[in-house]
């Protein structure tokens, strides 16, 4: 699986590691859920400290889109919110 | 679902829908090329831009510097003076303009944060683009519209995805920027004043208290005392501060 990590690009796991990605990025969404800024940070960091050790970075060369997109390393919680609303998206 | 796939979903439907527009999708990718172009330099603009503030900030910090300076020497002439409430001023004014340079330490080193992403996604996009470019060629060569489609596809989603990042980022340092010009407008204005540099400035009331607010009461004193022995004469503890200025 490709996943992106916003501000520092695109990385390729292995789909073995999916389950533990998908239990990580579950407690990301209990923060967002919960509101709670602290371990909203946490979560975040966790996520992606797992994806820079197991991860891969993409080569510039290979276009392709990301399965997951996380948002950057230092995003506070209302960042991650209205990147869930679109927000600020530029399209095309 | 947690939140990582909702936000890649978000990201493909931003490009999907630039290739629906299109009749025939090879003319998608001399559009987005061009947009690719217009980002690249939109990113330049904005690491010159952050430089910029970061300079005008490290020129703030430099008058500061010399406030300090110039208020330390304020309140000397003031005690030798026996003017001990007008030295007192001028150390509530420099602990105030101390502050002041902490808080544009920290802007200063926040601004260079964001500028290295920015470099980073530049020379992220830079390589992007390049590779979208040949890829772009290729693909107008040796495809028909119908083939074109999914190598086209993907190409776009990848490319348009590390724009939407680079467009993040951008906002991220924008926000930056305009957070401290509102702080740097404030500091230039009391710079202007004159009131940071000259105790008996005139209209210096308002300033007067300003800085005693944000001053720590408890540094003032120490420092006042530390100043007194020195210029009492002869305190053999005077430390320091003491060497050089003795006669």
């Amino acid at each position: 699986m490709i996943v992106r990590v916003l501000g520092e690009g695109q990385f390729r796991l292995p789909g073995a590691l999916h389950d533990a990605v998908n239990a990580l990025d579950d407690a990301v969404l209990r923060a967002v859920e919960a509101g709670d800024e602290g371990s909203f940070g946490r979560a975040l960091a966790a996520l992606v400290a797992f994806i820079r050790a197991h991860g891969v970075p993409v080569p510039p060369a290979e276009l392709v889109g990301s399965d997951a997109i996380v948002p950057a390393p230092d995003s506070r919680l209302h960042e991650a919110r209205s990147l869930l609303a679109g927000d600020g998206l530029i399209p095309g | 679902m947690g939140i990582i796939q909702r936000i890649s979903m978000i990201f493909r439907a931003k490009a999907s829908a630039a290739l629906d527009r299109a009749e025939d999708p090879r003319e998608v990718l001399d559009y987005s090329y061009e947009r690719q172009l217009e980002m690249l330099q939109k990113v330049r603009r904005g690491v010159a831009d952050v430089a910029t503030s970061k300079k005008r900030i490290e020129l703030q910090a430099a008058k500061l510097e010399q406030s300090v300076t110039k208020l330390d020497g304020q309140a000397r002439a003031a005690l030798q003076a026996g003017r001990e409430d007008l030295a007192r001023v001028a150390l509530e004014r420099k602990k105030g303009v101390q502050l002041q340079l902490q808080g544009l330490d920290e802007q200063r080193a926040q601004l260079q944060a964001e500028q290295d992403k920015l470099v980073t996604a530049e020379q992220r996009l830079s390589a992007r683009v390049e590779s979208f470019r040949t890829q772009k060629e290729t693909i107008k060569a040796q495809y028909t519209a119908a083939e074109a489609q999914t190598r086209i596809g993907e190409a776009v989603t990848g490319i348009s995805e590390e724009m939407g990042d680079v467009g993040l980022a951008m906002t991220r340092a924008q926000d930056k920027v305009d957070n401290m010009r509102a702080r740097a407008g404030a500091i230039d204005e009391l710079l202007e004043s004159g009131a940071l540099e000259d105790v008996s400035a005139p209209g210096g009331d308002a300033i007067d208290r300003e800085l005693a607010k944000i001053s720590a009461g408890a540094g003032v004193d120490a420092e006042l005392e530390a100043l007194k022995k020195e210029l009492g004469g002869g305190s053999p503890a005077a430390g320091e501060l003491g060497r050089g200025t003795a006669g």
